[in-house]
C-alpha cells in the first residue's frame, strides 16, 4: 500500500496558526522561508552545522534544516520574526546591535534564537561541557565567557564576530563584567 | 530526496505493526542524524514513523538502584537531570562533548545508539562503501582514514561509531530495550553492536523491525567519580578523534573497581576490559595505568594515517585515570 506523500499539515508559528499542503520532503526550514515569507531564519549548510537556521521549538533551540515541516506539526514554534515585543526589540537583539555582535548578519537570526536558548537553558540549570563540576550539589556554573563560547558553538559566524557575539550573550543575560571580557581572560582568572 | 509516507504514532505496539509491516520504513526519532543522511541519499526510507510523541520520555529511578531512560528522552534531557548527573556524571559529560545546544535539544537516546558512522566515504553514494552498498570496497583502507578505527576493524570496514554517549553506556554496563510483534527484548551495550568481519552493513543484533523502548543503567556505585574526556581537531562541535569514559575506586592506593570505556577508536563503544582486569587489584600509579592502557592497545591494528590514536589514548587513559584517582582520594 502506498501512503500519501504529501499531508496538509498546520504550523504553530510566532502565536499563529499557518496552514498548507507539505511534500513530506520538506524541511521546517524551507517550509518558513519559500512557503510561509518567514525569511528571516536562514539557510546556511543545510545540515545542521552551522546553526544559521535556529528557531525555538517548545522554547528549546532547534535547527529547522534537519527538522522536517510534518514532524513539526503540533508544536510551538518560534523564528527571529516573533522574537521582538512589537516594536520594541527583545533585550538579546538590543544587545547584539548595541555591542556589534555581527558583521555581514547573515548568521544572526540563528545566533539571536540560539542566545534566548542558551539564556533559558543556563537559568533551568543545565550544564555544559566546559562545567568544570556537573554533579547537582557542585550548583550551577556561573555563566561565563567561557560557558557562553561553548554554549554557543552550535552557530558559526564566517566573519568571525565571535568575541563581539560572547558579549552581547553576557550583557542579555545579566552578566556582563566589563566591555573586554574575553574567554581567555577567564581562563587566566581560573588559573 | 525520495518521497515517502509519513506516520506519527502514539503507543508502541502500534509503531511496532507498521514497522513490521513495511520493510523500508524508519523510525523517525529527533531526526539529526537520519534526516541529514536522506539529503544525501544514503537513506532512502519509503515510509518513516514518527516515534518522537510516544510515552517513552522518562528518566525513572529502578527499585535497585539504577536508572531508566526512555528512547524519546532527548540528549539535553538526559545530561541534565539530577540523577544521571550525581550518579553518573561521565555519562552527562559524554552528552554534553557531543553535537551542539541544537542538536542535542533534538536528538534522541534511541536515536543515539543507532546513529552511523561519520566515515566521509559511507557519506558519498558516489563512493564504493562496504557499510552502504555491500561488497562495493572499502576506499578509506587506502585512502582518508586518520579518524577511522584502531580496533576491532576489518579487511572490509575501518569506519568508528561517532557517538559519545555509547562510550558512557558502555562503560556503565547500560542494557538496551526494545519492542518487536513478538514481544519486548533486551540486549546488553556489549552485545548491541555486532563485530565488524564480512558484513559491516549489519551494525546491531537488534531483530528486524524492533524499536528501541529504551535503556537500562544498572547501580554503579564506582560510577559517582567518573569523567568523559574527548579529543577532537577544535575546542567544541566536533566529532571525536579519540575519547574516554572512566570510573575508578581506589582504597589505600589500590584499585579496587575501574570501568573504562574507548570511543572513536572502533566501530562500536570500545569497553577496555584488558585494561581493566590488569587494574583490578593492583596499585592505582600512573606506571600501572599506562601498562594496563599499553595491554589493552596491544591489540591495535593501526593504518598508516591514524597511528597516532595508539599514543593518543594510553595518554588519555592515563590522565584521566590519574585524576580520577586523586578525586578518589580526596
Amino acid at each position: 500500500m502506498a501512503l500519501p506523500t504529501t499531508s496538509a499539515i498546520t504550523l504553530n508559528i510566532n502565536g499563529e496558526k499557518h496552514s498548507l499542503p507539505v511534500d513530506h520532503r520538506t524541511t521546517l526550514l524551507d517550509a518558513l522561508r519559500e512557503r510561509l515569507d518567514l525569511t528571516g531564519t536562514k539557510k546556511g549548510c543545510d545540515q545542521g552545522q552551522c546553526g544559521a537556521c535556529t528557531v525555538l521549538m517548545d522554547g528549546r533551540r532547534a535547527v529547522s534544516c534537519l527538522q522536517l515541516a510534518v514532524a513539526a506539526e503540533g508544536r510551538e514554534i518560534t523564528t527571529i520574526e516573533g522574537v521582538a515585543d512589537g516594536d520594541t526589540l527583545h533585550p538579546v537583539q538590543q544587545a547584539f546591535i548595541d555591542l556589534d555582535g555581527y558583521q555581514c548578519g547573515y548568521c544572526t537570526p540563528g545566533q539571536i534564537c540560539s542566545a534566548l536558548g542558551v539564556i533559558e537553558e543556563h537559568a533551568a540549570g543545565w550544564p555544559s561541557a566546559v562545567t568544570a563540576d556537573v554533579r547537582p550539589e557542585a550548583g550551577p556554573p556561573p555563566l561565563t565567557a567561557e560557558e557562553i563560547s561553548e554554549r554557543m558553538s552550535g552557530n558559526l559566524c564566517r566573519c568571525g564576530a565571535y568575541a563581539s557575539i560572547v558579549r552581547a550573550v553576557a550583557r542579555a543575560a545579566g552578566v556582563e563584567t566589563d566591555g573586554a571580557h574575553t574567554a581567555t581572560e577567564d581562563k587566566e582568572t581560573a588559573a | 530526496m525520495r518521497e515517502f509516507g509519513y506516520q506519527r504514532v502514539h503507543d508502541v505496539s502500534g509503531a511496532v505493526a507498521l514497522r513490521g509491516a513495511d520493510p523500508e520504513a524508519r523510525y523517525l526519532g529527533g531526526g539529526t542524524n537520519l534526516v541529514d543522511l536522506m539529503k544525501t541519499g544514503v537513506e532512502r526510507p519509503a515510509h518513516l514513523i514518527d516515534v518522537r510523541e510516544l510515552p517513552l520520555g522518562r528518566i525513572e529511578s529502578t527499585p535497585d538502584g539504577g536508572l531508566r531512560v526512555g528512547a524519546t528522552v532527548t540528549n539535553s534531557e538526559l545530561a541534565a537531570h539530577p540523577e544521571v548527573r550525581r550518579a553518573y556524571p561521565a555519562l552527562a559529560q559524554a552528552v554534553l562533548a557531543g553535537a551542539s545546544g541544537q542538536l542535542r535539544n533534538m536528538a534522541t537516546v534511541g536515536g543515539n545508539l543507532l546513529q552511523r558512522t561519520r566515515c566521509g566515504y559511507f557519506a558519498d553514494t558516489t563512493q564504493p562503501c562496504n557499510k552502504r552498498a555491500p561488497g562495493s570496497g572499502c576506499p578509506a583502507i587506502e585512502g582518508e582514514h586518520h579518524n577511522h578505527a584502531i580496533l576491532g576493524a576489518s579487511a572490509h570496514c575501518v569506519a568508528t561509531h561517532p557517538s559519545d554517549m555509547g562510550v558512557a553506556l558502555a562503560a556503565f554496563d547500560a542494557v538496551v530495550h526494545y519492542e518487536t510483534a513478538d514481544g519486548p527484548g533486551e540486549l546488553p551495550l556489549a552485545e548491541f553492536y555486532l563485530p565488524v568481519g564480512d558484513t559491516p552493513h549489519l551494525e546491531t543484533a537488534l531483530p528486524s523491525g524492533a524499536l528501541i523502548t529504551g535503556i537500562t543503567l544498572p547501580p554503579a556505585p564506582v560510577a559517582a567519580v567518573s569523567r568523559y574526556r574527548k579529543v577532537r581537531e577544535r575546542a567544541s562541535y566536533a566529532f571525536a578523534i579519540g575519547s574516554i569514559a572512566a570510573a575508578l575506586d581506589v582504597e589505600d592506593g589500590t584499585v579496587r573497581e575501574v570501568r573504562l570505556a574507548f570511543g572513536a577508536v572502533a566501530s562500536r563503544p570500545w569497553r577496555a576490559r584488558t585494561a581493566e582486569q590488569a587494574l583490578t587489584g593492583g596499585p592505582a600509579t600512573a606506571a600501572a595505568f599506562a601498562a594496563a592502557a599499553d595491554a589493552e592497545l596491544a591489540a591495535a591494528e593501526p593504518l598508516p594515517h591514524n597511528g597516532y590514536k595508539v599514543t593518543l589514548m594510553r595518554n588519555l587513559a592515563v590522565a584521566v585515570l590519574t585524576e580520577l584517582a586523586e578525586e578518589a582520594a580526596r
